[in-house]
């Protein structure tokens, strides 16, 4: 049938620009290129910032999850809906944000210098750290708080009639909810940590704090030692694969999270201030790097120069292209086994994706010259998982209420995917088509390996303007990144529910 | 004639056989209790499951290569006969279009004339939703009417409304029959259905799909299984 070529034709061109580059990568570096005594330190260094990213947004996210679990105030459908928001934020942008707080010139030190005590220095590996947190510990909040709603309120009444103690609650109701969700939070946030580049790029740097991905990239820019860079991609590679495969064995598949908005009533919860506190922290952990983006970026928005505005362009461009070539993609594959292939892309990095292309390109064009399309490529490429994620429920949901009915009336495949598979995955795929472009829009990956000075993207501007301390420009092109990201995820998502 | 030949295939714990033949234009009830494989019988026929052994013939002609769009089969499920994001007018319109094309203004005539003698003169602008049980029940008789095969394949489709719809609604599938003269197997679970609207009667049960028979004649002396079935005490 034509819908099964079409799935195996996408199937197949997602295998090819998977492991195409990875191949090119994995031959390229058997052939030359060696190890520096860095290069050592830069996967220790990985290892250990990814696994201290991981353990202190799970720590952290136990009392947070728990707090919102069981309490109700004004705003928390609003925090709840905030801790979403890192997911579709540009990393550049929280970076500027946690540089405002954060940062030499920001709040903390600020205080801190006022208070006459040591200044707290960002660059390095707590700062990495920190950023990593920013990112993950809404994610494993959110992943947690799904499973605490997902007890019974039953067993809470239960554990209330029978006069529990409060330790003895936890001990049968939370523990063995923590110590199954946990795990599973924890591995994946090590393994986003691992493969995590813009980061390590903005606040890490030096011989101590270099994680592979940042190696690959400056024996790409800087010493364009393609050997090197391979067998870096090759480390990378391993490392990823076996997080992965860690990661998938105890993964629980955490979803988007639908009913997070529920709260279970508990009898006789004690400890108001604790988890008032920790309400308070997370909220001003996010809330407060975000409001110093918009509080900085206001006055910078008038020094967007002409270098800035184009690369809004291209961002928008690509942003555009990248979404369309993932729902066409994802279209086709919306099944259980597409799902499936495309996860094995989660654990790519797009830098040994980059390298992979960069050397598949380089005898042919400059490579240089398709920084843009590469770009685009890989950023459909890698929000793939995530839109599979979205739309397969429901397109096999269509297919098996309506499918038998189509098939008696003698619909042709055309008619099926215009008149009803389309209109009736409408919201799901506005979702989809509103992470992808939001991802899109703030990535900072591919491009900082491919681009030159005229196909800048925005996130690449805001950095280069950090890079040659324009600070207030940066904090303009900031704001602006920030306001289109969400604006072009709500518009696609409001997109998908307008009348339908 | 519709003829199902030597069909054999398994279903969870027990294998469904079957060997019968129908005429053209007949109207058939198939009973049974559930999970017996009424069901899985209706979809054999229509080419949603593939026999393990046996096939089915129309006209002589066998269908086993057939796909399901293909086959001289329409067929109402359980729910699900209706688009629900399309008005009735177009989901009537795709049973003669199914590339999704513009109806001609011809088509367009049949389709009300299909509406009106399933009494939902007007309605053709309405989308599922906003139709009553009854209505959406009717739409989908519509459908089936406009789509003119020679066999018409109904599973339970009126389950979910209540008694006095649905012998309103038996009725309007004997108007179908009637229209249409097409051969006509209706899934139920309930004796007076059969007694009602057929002419001949397929028992299903202990794993065998029994011989057609006619209803009178079944119901005033029905065996041993099927007086089970139907709570009657031997006498």
């Amino acid at each position: 049938m034509a819908q099964r070529a079409l799935a195996i034709i996408a199937g197949s061109a997602l295998a090819l620009l998977t492991l195409g580059p990875i191949a090119v990568v994995l031959l390229r570096a058997e052939g030359f290129g060696s190890f520096r005594p860095g290069d050592l330190d830069a996967v220790r260094f990985t290892v250990w910032q990814a696994f201290l990213s991981a353990l202190v947004s799970c720590l952290f996210a136990v009392p947070v999850a728990r707090a919102l679990a069981r309490r109700r105030f004004p705003g928390r459908a609003v925090l709840v809906a905030l801790l979403g928001a890192p997911f579709i934020l540009p990393v550049i942008v929280a970076v500027m944000g946690l540089l405002a707080v954060f940062g030499g010139a920001g709040l903390v030190n600020t205080v801190l210098g006022a208070l006459g005590l040591a200044r707290f220095d960002i660059y390095g590996l707590h700062g990495v750290v920190l950023a990593h947190v920013f990112f993950n510990l809404p994610l494993a909040t959110r992943m947690l708080l799904q499973g605490w709603l997902a007890i019974p309120s039953e067993r809470f009444r239960l554990a209330a009639s029978l006069n529990l103690t409060p330790r003895a609650t936890f001990l049968v109701l939370e523990w063995p909810l923590i110590r199954r969700v946990l795990p599973s939070a924890f591995a994946v946030i090590f393994v986003i940590c691992l493969t995590s580049f813009a980061v390590a790029l903005t606040l890490g740097g030096g011989p101590r704090a270099t994680t592979v991905e940042l190696a690959i990239y400056q024996a790409m820019r800087f010493d364009f030692d393609l050997g090197r860079a391979a067998l870096l991609a090759m480390v990378q590679l391993g490392m990823a694969l076996v997080a992965g495969m860690v990661a998938w064995r105890v993964s629980l598949g955490s979803g988007f999270g639908a009913g997070l908005d529920r709260q279970t009533p508990h009898w006789g919860a004690r400890g108001l201030w604790f988890d008032a506190f920790w309400i308070g922290l997370v909220a001003v952990f996010l809330l407060l790097p975000l409001g110093m983006v918009i509080l900085r970026g206001l006055p910078g928005l008038w020094l967007l120069g002409s270098d800035t505005l184009r690369a809004a362009g291209h961002s928008l461009l690509l942003a555009v292209a990248s979404t369309t070539l993932c729902l066409i993609w994802a279209l086709p594959l919306a099944t259980r086994r597409g799902e499936l292939l495309a996860l094995s892309s989660i654990a790519l990095s797009p830098l040994v994706l980059g390298t992979g292309l960069f050397l598949i390109l380089r005898p042919f064009v400059n490579p240089f010259s398709m920084a843009l399309p590469v770009t685009g490529l890989v950023n459909a490429l890698m929000a793939l998982p995530f839109a599979l994620r979205i739309l397969r429920p429901e397109a096999e949901a269509i297919r098996s209420d309506f499918g038998r009915l189509a098939q008696t009336i003698g619909l042709t495949p055309w008619a099926w995917t215009r008149l009803v598979f389309l209109p009736r995955l409408r919201r799901p795929l506005g979702f989809a088509a509103g992470l992808t472009a939001a991802l899109a829009m703030g990535d900072l990956g591919v491009i900082a390996l491919f681009a030159d000075p005229d196909r800048a993207t925005l996130p690449l501007q805001v950095y280069r303007l950090m890079g040659s301390y324009q600070m207030e420009a940066a904090a303009g092109a900031s704001l602006l990144l920030l306001c289109l990201s969400l604006g072009l995820f709500w518009i696609l998502d409001r997109g998908g529910r307008v009348g339908a | 004639m519709l003829e199902v030949k030597g069909m054999r295939l398994a279903l969870d714990g027990f294998a469904l056989e079957g060997d019968f033949a129908l005429q053209p234009g007949e109207t058939i009830a198939v009973i049974g209790p559930s999970g017996a494989g009424k069901s899985t019988l209706l979809d054999v026929i229509a080419g949603f499951r593939k026999p393990d052994a046996g096939q089915v013939l129309w006209q002589g002609q066998g269908l086993s290569d057939v796909p399901p769009q293909a086959r001289p089969v329409s067929m109402l499920f359980q729910d699900q006969n209706l688009f629900p994001h399309l008005t009735l007018a177009r989901n009537l319109g795709l049973a003669l279009r199914p590339d999704g094309g513009r109806v001609t203004p011809d088509e367009a005539a049949r389709v009300e004339a299909a509406l009106k003698t399933m009494g939902l003169e007007g309605l053709g602008n309405r989308k599922p939703g906003a139709l009553s049980g009854g209505q959406q029940a009717r739409g989908a008789l519509a459908r089936v009417l406009l789509q003119a095969r020679p066999i018409i394949l109904l599973d339970e489709p009126f389950a979910a409304l209540g008694p006095a719809l649905r012998q309103e609604m038996l009725d309007a599938v004997t108007e179908v029959a009637q229209v249409s003269g097409a051969l006509v197997l209706m899934v139920s679970h309930d004796p007076s259905d059969a007694r009602r609207f057929a002419r001949r009667v397929v028992y299903v049960d202990g794993g065998r799909v029994h011989a057609p028979v006619e209803t009178k004649v079944l119901f005033d002396d029905p065996p041993p299984a099927l007086r089970a079935y139907l709570g009657q005490e031997p006498g």
